[in-house]
């Protein structure tokens, strides 16, 4: 019999009850909880009589309408000033403590993006379900947990239950080889990949990324990979278990210590694909081969290396490609063959639960450092994931870096990256972004999004315009 | 949730691939902490030429007459054709709760987004999945005749044309069947609660750490 793959591991361990019409229960370690999504699940818990299944399972934190200005966010829930964003933070409070459930608080240290705030509290291990109502859960399978994001139901249904009707996905693994180039990420890895397969290329899979890249790459990086699989179509990204997820892990708040650490490490370490284990399907990439990219368009596949240009809709023949190019090209303001470099942008916003941790911001700071933001740019915000990371940031001084470069230091929270709070684009703006979407109006209505890594996205806030941040110039990192 | 078992409706045609999730409902729709209300600000950004925002009388806004659904011979459809990947995107079930809201109970397209789908049948909405070369039809047709109606009958995984054509589409028998009689998910699941119990313990004492609770049970 052939070896079992990660993903197929993983689902085993969880299965609870497999229905003869192909559907299955699969149960849940790990359910993280934000504003946006629960209050209609509670709501629904509340309408039948039910109560949480399994109370520990659950950790809850505001990040989506939370503001990032200090003056604001001193003020705690008040300082929140759109009132409709206010009822929805509070809700998760008052949810939170009728139902007992575990919450970083707006002005906790431990409060901030959920998918920054589960690994960096240990919360996420090696080997867990994880569930989030938000399609960016597919980050914590950097830990060789199955993560899945879901719906406002399925959260009621988790909280209900402990369990998730699921059904079983295929196997694709991407393997990225080799060494990537000085100054390309694993920002600029995953959005090559998209580029590549498309927004519906991991429908329906749940995806391993494996290969000598991925294995050199920290948590970080993983984590940033991990969480952009959704942009592929797939709900679950996976990295396997070595030596960087353990390390990562020890000592963390909600990791095991003392003896069930070295019995948890070594029920981890099964956790990776068997050597002969098969893949419905496989992608390879050479990480060499890898330039910055930068997104054009107004889908994550729309994508081009930075000495790239724009399409031209004249020369695509599928015709509804041809329009979505053609649509899209009206809405960013380009014009077919337009240089990448030649793209002018307004605002610069360095965040997300993409790339929003101490890695990220510190590959940006190496970039600003000693440079100044140019004056075209309207605003250029740095906006840490978690209360935790901007800590860690300031005791490093990344802070003082961003600030004389003229970039704004926030408070932790999602942001710019969906602008549900009152961090937003202007129409018509350009924006070099660090998240995931560069959707239509993803930024603020009319607003243009070009997705980067961070330290593209600094030295593009420094030229005004794209740059290539190989340029030794500007170079990030000592080769 | 409402079941369906036959559905008959007019069709829209919405020729666009990737709708994602923020098309269908921007994120300042996302503050309410309610289920309903989200059908007049179904595809905002393309439905109306000013910015919505929350609480906003919806029919003093200046309507885009290019969309479709603004067009006077789509205002009652119930059923909608789109392109590729329908429903990308985040797992914002404000989606699905703004399509019904709206009064879509069928979405034909050739694919849909995974988490999109789940949270499309949760509420009620079935979607079928036809061919791409079927569905480039289905607009030909539907764009050629005004008052285009189909008929779609779950039971027998079927949609039927004005002219009498029958095509067969594909969906899993759990869906099926919670749609067809509008069950309770949760209900269902618990069903199951002493084998939910029983994992769950082999579970415990497998991967302890797992468990937090555990030095005060
Ligand atoms: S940072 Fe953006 S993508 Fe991530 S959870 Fe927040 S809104 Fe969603």
């Amino acid at each position: 019999m052939a070896g079992q793959t990660l993903y197929d591991k993983l689902w085993s361990q969880h299965l609870v009850k497999q229905r003869e019409d192909g559907s299955a229960l699969i149960y849940i370690d790990r359910q993280l909880l934000h504003e946006v999504t629960s209050p209609q699940a509670f709501e629904g818990l509340r309408l039948a009589g039910r109560k949480p299944w399994r109370l520990d399972a659950n950790l809850a934190t505001p990040d989506h309408n939370v503001p990032t200005t200090l003056k604001e966010r001193a003020a705690g829930n008040a300082g929140i000033l759109d009132p409709v964003s206010l009822i929805q933070v509070q809700t998760l409070d008052d949810n939170c403590e009728a139902f007992g459930i575990e919450e970083f608080r707006i002005n906790d240290a431990r409060q901030g993006i959920v998918h920054v705030v589960g690994p960096e509290q240990g919360a996420t291990l090696p080997g867990m379900t994880v569930v989030c109502g938000d399609s960016h859960t597919a980050t914590h399978g950097a830990f060789a947990a199955l993560a899945h994001g879901i719906g406002t139901s399925e959260v009621e249904h988790v909280l209900a239950t402990q369990c998730l009707v699921a059904q079983k996905m295929k196997n694709l693994r991407v393997r990225v080889e080799g060494r990537l180039g000085t100054g390309v990420t694993a920002k600029d890895i995953v959005l090559a990949v998209i580029g590549r397969i498309g927004t519906a290329g991991g429908t329906g899979y749940a995806i391993e990324f494996a290969g000598s890249a991925i294995r050199d790459l920290s948590m970080e990086g993983r984590m940033t990979i991990c969480n952009m699989a959704i942009e592929a179509g797939a709900r679950v990204g996976l990295v396997g278990v070595d030596d960087t997820t353990i390390d990562y892990l020890r000592e963390r708040p909600y990791a095991p210590t003392g003896e069930q650490w070295d019995a948890a490490v070594a029920a981890w370490r099964e956790l990776v694909s068997d050597e002969d284990a098969v893949f419905d399907k496989e992608v390879v990439f050479d990480a060499a081969e890898i330039a910055p990219q930068v997104s054009w368009g107004t889908s994550p596949e729309m994508v081009a290396p930075i000495e790239g240009e724009v399409p031209d809709p004249a020369t695509i023949d599928d015709d509804t490609v041809k329009r979505g190019v053609t649509r899209a090209l009206e809405y960013m303001g380009l014009s077919p063959r337009q240089k990448i470099t030649d793209i002018r942008l307004d605002k610069v916003f360095i965040g997300s639960c993409t790339n929003s941790r101490i890695e990220d911001l510190r590959e940006a700071a190496k970039v600003a450092k000693g440079k100044k933001v140019a004056d075209s740019i309207a605003l250029a915000m740095v906006v840490p994931g978690s209360g935790l990371v901007k800590r860690q940031a300031e005791a490093e001084g990344l802070d003082k870096i961003f600030l004389e470069a003229g970039f704004e230091w926030r408070e932790p929270g999602c942001s710019m990256c969906l602008a549900m709070n009152a961090d937003k684009l202007g129409a018509g703006e350009h924006c070099a972004s660090t998240s995931n979407r560069n959707f239509e109006g993803r930024q603020g209505y009319g607003g243009r999004t070009h997705l980067v890594s961070p330290a593209m996205a600094a030295a593009a806030a420094i030229a005004g315009h794209f740059v290539d941040v190989r340029d030794t110039t500007l170079s990030p990192r000592e080769a | 949730m409402q079941a369906l078992k036959q559905h008959q409706g007019l069709v829209a045609p919405l020729d666009r691939a990737n709708v994602d999730t923020d098309l269908i409902i921007p994120k300042q729709f996302l503050k309410s902490i309610k289920r309903t209300g989200f059908g007049p600000n179904l595809f905002d950004e393309l439905r109306y030429l000013d910015e919505g925002y929350p609480g906003q009388d919806a029919s003093q806004r200046p309507l885009n007459p290019d969309f479709v659904l603004n067009q006077p011979r789509y205002r009652d459809a119930s059923i909608l054709l789109t392109r590729r990947n329908f429903g990308c995107g985040s797992s914002r079930e404000h989606a699905p709760w703004a399509l019904e809201d709206f009064g879509f109970r069928v979405i034909i397209a050739p694919s849909f987004a995974d988490i999109f789908y789940n949270n499309a049948f949760k509420n009620g909405i079935l979607l079928v999945p036809l061919d791409e070369g079927t569905v480039e039809r289905l607009f030909q047709e539907v764009e050629a005749s005004e008052g285009y109606r189909l008929a779609v009958d779950l039971e027998a995984q079927t949609v039927t044309t004005p002219s009498g054509e029958v095509l067969h589409f594909e969906i899993d028998e759990f869906r099926k069947h919670c749609l067809l009689n509008g069950l309770d998910d949760i209900g269902l699941t618990l069903e199951h609660e002493a084998a939910i119990r029983d994992f769950e313990m082999k579970h415990r004492s497998a991967h302890p750490w797992l468990f937090r609770d555990r030095e005060v049970s």
